[in-house]
């Protein structure tokens, strides 16, 4: 058969790369300023898109989409031609993906200082980025699978199987979670309140690390691992097994992030039995990567590259056995809301998925530039800090984890909580917040020193933008054929087809509405906010409050005597969004407001305590929030605001809107001239005072009916 | 807690999409080798690389369109 000529470029992959390291090295500054800044609360001083609670969503997310993604993005672009034997379908299609996915980037890291979230973890942009981010992700799809369907290679390679799992899930699940209606351009409500807002967004949550931080890097694994070692995969057959068992176990893991909570015991279960199930699919990926060195170790001692890519691979091992460990039940009810959450991640992100973008960069600048590693001992140096840098992040964290819980738990021989006293249980494990971030520099500096190694490799080749090859064309499909390998021959078809399937996503969107009802609360004494309780509740989603307190009390008896009665599913009917959190670095707030319960604090300590934390309590970690005191609430809103909450279920009467800021301003002077009258000279239609209305609502409602 | 059955359902699709997927790999003969693939994609580099798209030979030019 005539072999047919093709040219690959590798202008995208090389654009992607360069866009990882720079992101990379975003996203590990950004997060090591978020370390120093539990440890030093008030480095952000009175720079309010400074503070710990609005740059830690820049973290994640640069992390994650911006990190991650143009990683595994230059991977696609760089093995889907090679492994498809056809160039990627589109340029156009591949430069608007790109620009389109940096600008995005940029968007995020414009927004979250400036208090412009979601408040939904990995979830926080704006409607309108959303919309941008479901475009650009169509792009991207379109470009793969039309690449697919023009392969001239019949056997499509495990590697792409997982890629094409991701882009499929992904677009499912960031639709579904991003439901909102929109009341101005900056701001959205979700469709769904409480308790189902939470499982949606924690199905998104888990299921963003399923295909978005795994199934994409393990197609990376599949392809880089035998390329770099020459060595063909240990076993193709368990690759494939690992590919069908793991993905149709990751789609049910999500409850596991709200054990305990609300949610009804069978969810709970169900996350729990799948996340249990899920080591199986996942270290069979681990031993097949690991085993395709055998006999190859000799080529690991000396290649960082394949260093990295084995405590890569070694880290996705610990992570996916301490996840279903940590979804157990008991497990979990010690290790949720502490560190030992932020430590699993960071071996995940730091061990798995930046040891494997590493690898791949270390590998590639150099094919692709036509040149050698500028320095292999550096590369070397770059793998010891990097990999010391983990541990001394994650293992501090671990032990900072259990102090913790163990403390909460604690009670005295007479009965009493042995440190009721929340800060005490901060201020024990401060030395270990310390450990990690000198973990974080040091995994910081590693990366410097990969950004200048890979910089220097690129500047003493050059660029070979294209490389040409060769190969048989696809034998036509015989007309018997199904369906499918029909369509694989109408490229317009096969597209108008992937459409649809996208926009069943979008169908979905008329379904929740119909799901609205079921908002109406079981418990008759909750009451919808009041206007300055909504405003005041927006500025504690905007100012990302939820990220260092939750709102959750568990049915435990240390919890319940800390913070008061545990929380039910009809209490938080009403809040679009959840605001239930997953770490508590200060205490939970779900019942902050009642009188009754040692918690409680006045107004005037509110206002104190937002402005400046340390006058109360000197050794606290809160940062201040003094523009608090000076920014003020946009009134004209207000009545969009109750518009959008009655079409959401919430039962404000009918005309409510045109006395809400009326009533608003009642309540406000009400609160204003208390602290007045105590002395603090506070203005007209501040945030703060919305701010304590609210906190002092929180978790009264089943109190007051008492 | 009405939410949760749209999440089984839209989880069901998707399983199902999987299922669909998998059954069209195994019935078009994807797993018919479970040896070669792997060897193979240790083969596949390119002949050469430039800085010039070869215009006579590239079917590039009518892949991009």
């Amino acid at each position: 058969m005539e072999l047919q000529k093709f040219t690959y470029d590798n202008k995208l992959t090389n654009y992607f790369i360069w866009a990882t390291v720079g992101w990379g090295v975003t996203a590990m500054l950004v997060g090591l300023t978020a370390a120093f800044e539990l440890i030093f609360p008030n480095m952000s001083g009175e720079i309010s898109w400074l503070v710990f609670s609005r740059i830690r969503p820049v973290h994640t997310n640069a992390a994650i989409f911006a990190f991650v993604g143009n990683g595994f993005f230059a991977a696609i672009y760089y093995s889907m031609p090679r492994l498809l034997k056809t160039p990627m379908y589109s340029k156009p299609l591949g430069n608007i993906h790109f620009w389109g996915w940096q600008f995005i980037i940029l968007l995020a890291a414009i927004t979250y200082p400036f208090g412009l979230t979601q408040s939904k973890e990995y979830a926080e942009l704006i409607w309108p980025i959303d919309i941008l981010v479901v475009l650009v992700w169509v792009v991207f799809g379109l470009n793969m699978i039309m690449t697919l369907v023009k392969r001239r290679v019949k056997h499509i390679y495990v590697a792409i199987w997982f890629y094409i799992a991701t882009w499929v899930t992904i677009a499912i699940l960031y639709i579904v979670n991003n439901l909102a209606i929109p009341v101005t351009w900056y701001l959205s409500y979700p469709v769904f309140g409480g308790i189902q807002d939470a499982l949606v967004q924690w199905w998104y949550g888990h299921n963003a690390v399923a295909f978005f931080l795994t199934t994409p890097i393990l197609g990376m694994m599949y392809y880089f691992i035998p390329k770099v070692a020459n060595r063909p995969i240990y076993s193709y057959k368990l690759s494939i097994i690992h590919f069908w068992a793991l993905i149709f176990l990751y789609i049910w893991a999500g409850p596991h992030h709200l054990l305990y909570s609300a949610l009804p015991d069978w969810a709970q279960a169900l996350g729990v039995v799948f996340s249990v199930m899920l080591i199986a699919p996942s270290w069979g990926g681990m031993i097949n990567g690991l085993l395709t060195l055998r006999g190859a170790w000799d080529k690991v001692r000396e290649d960082p590259v394949l260093k990295m890519f084995v405590v890569g691979v070694t880290a996705y091992g610990m992570s996916t056995f301490e996840g279903p460990m940590l979804s157990l039940k008991t497990v979990n009810a010690l290790s949720h809301f502490t560190d030992w959450t932020i430590a699993h991640v960071h071996i995940g992100t730091l061990g798995w998925n930046a040891m494997m973008n590493f690898g791949m960069i270390y590998w590639l600048i150099p094919k692709l530039f036509k040149t050698k590693l500028y320095s292999v001992k550096l590369a070397n140096v770059h793998f010891w800090i990097a990999t010391l840098g983990m541990l001394f992040f994650s293992i501090p964290l671990y032990f900072a984890g259990f102090t913790q819980a163990l403390m909460w738990k604690e009670f005295t021989a007479e009965g009493f909580l042995a440190y009721p006293n929340f800060l005490e249980t901060v201020t024990q494990i401060l030395p270990m917040y310390y450990l990690r971030a000198f973990g974080g520099s040091l995994y910081f500096i590693g990366a410097l020193l990969f950004t200048y190694n890979v910089w220097k490799t690129a500047a003493q080749g050059s660029f070979m933008r294209f490389e040409n090859d060769e190969a048989a064309p696809k034998p036509a499909p015989s007309p018997k054929e199904s369906g499918h390998r029909k369509l694989e021959g109408r490229p317009l078809q096969f597209t108008v087809v992937a459409l649809i399937v996208i926009l069943i996503g979008g169908l979905i969107e008329i379904v929740p509405m119909y799901l609205v009802k079921s908002n109406v609360p079981t418990i008759s004494a909750v009451k919808p906010y009041t206007p300055l309780e909504l405003e005041g509740r927006d500025v504690y989603v905007s100012e990302g409050c939820y990220l260092c307190h939750s709102q959750m009390i568990r049915p435990f008896r240390n919890e319940t005597e800390r913070y008061g009665e545990y929380t039910k599913s009809g209490e938080v009917v009403y809040n679009h969004p959840f605001q239930f959190g997953s770490k508590r670095t200060g205490p939970d707030l779900a019942r902050e407001g009642v009188k009754s319960l040692p918690n409680y604090k006045p107004n005037s300590w509110h206002y104190s305590h937002l402005v400046n934390p340390q006058i109360l309590s000197p050794e606290s970690i809160m940062p201040q929030y003094p523009w608090l005191a000076e920014n003020e609430i946009d009134l004209s809103v207000t009545p969009k605001k109750i518009n959008v909450m009655r079409t959401l279920g919430v039962p404000y009467p009918e005309g409510y809107e045109d006395q809400a800021v009326a009533d608003l301003q009642a309540q406000y002077n009400k609160i204003a001239k208390g602290l007045r009258d105590g002395g603090i000279d506070v203005g007209d239609n501040k945030e703060i005072v919305a701010m304590i209305a609210y906190l002092q609502r929180l978790g009264t409602d089943v109190y007051n009916a008492k | 807690m009405s939410v949760i059955i749209l999440l089984v359902i839209i989880g069901i699709v998707v399983a199902g999409l999987f299922l669909l997927g998998f059954i069209w790999a195994v019935k078009s003969g994807q797993y018919d080798d479970m040896y070669s693939p792997s060897v193979r994609i240790l083969f596949d580099d390119a002949t050469e690389s430039t800085n010039e798209v070869d215009e006579k030979n590239s079917s590039t030019k009518s892949e991009i369109k």
